[in-house]
């Protein structure tokens, strides 16, 4: 006997027929991981339309960048991605650096090179761990955070602190490494590609990951570019750029790496992009690593630009002078009264700054370039058409992080 | 390269409504407010000028030697090519408005959101300008210079909504 026909319904009807849902997903949704909220409109279980709703953790942190000296406010950069924090010193220091317009030493900007490319590791560790652990493979998320906690050790090590490490300085660092820092980042290189290796095998292949991942958020090469997306985004989606490569800074002309790109656009592709990203920061960690030149790390140290060693200002009343003529609000470098803009290719994209000095020893304007903020606008545009599990996969894939969302 | 944009763009618009200039290799173009979209529509249809990299705000007011109070710039990027410009302009109370470049790219949707939040400049075509970061009812512009660093107590008088009137 055949069943009763249904009229299956068609989504103009549906819509009609008011069968849409709003769901409230976040701010507070283990699936988030950070303060953010999304409207959603389901048709069943299919997402119709995506409002995201920011600002839950806005604190004005570009406002606090227009009172606090070039050195103070790293603290507050630091906090911007809390994922990656030295990655954002070294963003904001290389635009103070371009507006004084001070050359970095050899061994500074190796130092520097090697911090930035930990953090890429680190900050990609994390994305691919929890959207892992938000697609129900718990494992990945161990193995990475494991190898998190070993990067935590070496800031540790270097700075004193191992969350908000504060390490970089105007012209330089805080203090220079140690021969025990270098073999503790070897060490970390020595066991990082076999976690590496035993994640991939891990997921890679892995059928659920696939099934959720692959086809899911598809964003086109055009789309990508219109909506402004940099890093491993707009990489996944065949945009070939890379701020490493196309506006060299730091040590990264002297090694030899590739920049990795995909053609898919969607979920899967953004995770092998930053899987594959991680081993080329490996090779240029080796690089670096083996390459450190000697001399001083911090820059015309005798010029008056940078801040004296702890060591000289607790020693001498030279240092201590120096250091005092440097952080006193009426005295330190003087600036030019321009503005400038400078970006690092930071974990999660384009991270630059915009700064316009006044002639005085901080920031008049300090807009920070935000890649969350950037990344998560694309969220509405990725979303309608799939199902509510997908949400989860697709935030995952974007990477916000809600601190330097709302600064 | 920008040179042959920038002389492109003076032979189309007028070379006396832009003024270049640079700094440590960031090529500025300097437009009156008139004219700010027909540029940015230029850079993009004509000179591939296809990212907008960011959108930002600054307030001029205790700026030594400012004329004008607010400045807005326009940074973009040629992708294929690689190379940046930057698209300023200045603009006075009480003319804050300026047309929204949302029908070029799509990712100035936030960027202008977020300027009009912080600094009340209304971007004129722009299919949803309300407040991003801060709350729908705040009243004031919290990057302005006249507002003060620690704000005006908003943040103790916030509206308590209890969960029956919900």
């Amino acid at each position: 006997m055949p069943l009763t026909e249904v009229e299956p319904f068609t989504a103009t009807e549906s819509e009609q027929r008011e069968y849409h849902w709003t769901l409230n997903f976040g701010p507070q949704h283990p699936a988030t991981h950070t303060t953010l909220r999304l409207l959603l409109t389901l048709d069943g279980e299919k997402v119709i339309k995506a409002v995201p709703d920011i600002g839950y953790l806005h604190s004005g942190f570009e406002k606090l960048g227009e009172d606090l000296d070039f050195n103070q406010y790293v603290t507050i950069v630091d906090r911007m991605n809390y994922i990656s924090p030295v990655a954002n010193e070294i963003a904001w220091h290389h635009s103070v650096e371009k507006l004084l317009d001070i050359e970095l030493t050899p061994r500074g900007k190796y130092v520097r090179t090697i911090f930035a490319e930990l953090m890429r590791i680190q900050d990609h560790l994390l994305n691919v761990g929890t959207c892992a652990l938000d697609l129900g493979a718990f494992t990945a998320f161990l193995y990475f955070f494991t190898q998190r906690e070993r990067i935590y050790d070496i800031c540790e090590l270097a700075s004193g602190q191992r969350f908000h490490s504060s390490f970089s300085r105007v012209g330089g660092v805080m203090a220079d490494v140690s021969l025990e820092w270098v073999n503790k980042v070897r060490a970390f290189l020595k066991g990082f590609p076999r976690a590496h290796a035993d994640v991939s095998r891990l997921l890679n292949r892995n059928r659920i990951f696939i099934e959720r991942t692959k086809g899911v958020g598809v964003l086109t090469r055009e789309a990508a570019i219109d909506l402004s997306c940099t890093g491993p985004m707009a990489r996944a989606s065949g945009v070939v750029r890379d701020l490493r490569k196309d506006e060299p800074y730091l040590a990264y002309p002297d090694f030899d790496f590739k920049v990795i790109c995909a053609q898919a656009g969607d979920c899967y592709a953004r995770y092998r992009v930053r899987m594959l990203e991680m081993q080329e920061s490996i090779k240029i960690l080796e690089q670096a690593l083996e390459n450190i030149p000697g001399g001083p790390v911090n820059a015309e140290v005798a010029g008056k630009v940078s801040l004296p060693e702890k060591m000289e200002v607790y020693g001498s009343i030279e240092g201590l002078i120096h250091h005092f003529e440097m952080v006193m609000p009426n005295r330190g470098v003087p600036t030019p009264t321009e503005e400038v803009y400078a970006a690092t290719e930071s974990p999660n994209g384009e991270l630059g700054f915009y700064i316009v000095s006044d002639g005085s020893n901080r920031a008049y304007r300090a807009r920070t370039r935000p890649p969350s903020f950037i990344h998560f606008a694309v969220f509405p545009y990725l979303i309608p058409g799939h199902t509510l599990s997908d949400v989860v996969a697709i935030l995952g894939s974007l990477n916000i992080i809600a601190a330097e969302l709302d600064r | 390269m920008i040179s042959e944009v920038l002389a492109q763009l003076g032979q189309d618009l007028g070379a006396d409504a832009q003024r270049v200039s640079e700094f440590r290799g960031n090529t500025r173009v300097h437009v009156p407010p008139a004219k700010v979209f027909a540029v940015l529509q230029s850079l993009k249809e004509k000179h591939g000028f296809d990212m907008l990299v960011d959108l930002t705000a600054v307030d001029y007011l205790y700026y030594p030697d400012a004329t004008d109070r607010f400045g807005v710039v326009y940074s973009v990027l040629n992708v294929t090519t690689g190379d940046r410009l930057f698209v300023r302009t200045l603009l006075n109370e009480p003319n804050l408005k300026l047309p929204s470049v949302f029908s070029l790219w799509k990712g100035a949707d936030w960027m202008e959101r977020e300027v009009y939040d912080m600094y009340g400049i209304r971007f004129e075509g722009h299919p949803n300008l309300l407040r991003i970061l801060m709350p729908q009812e705040f009243a004031a512009y919290p990057l302005r210079k006249d507002y003060p660093l620690r704000g005006r107590g908003e943040r103790h008088n916030f509206p308590v909504i209890t969960r029956a009137e919900s």
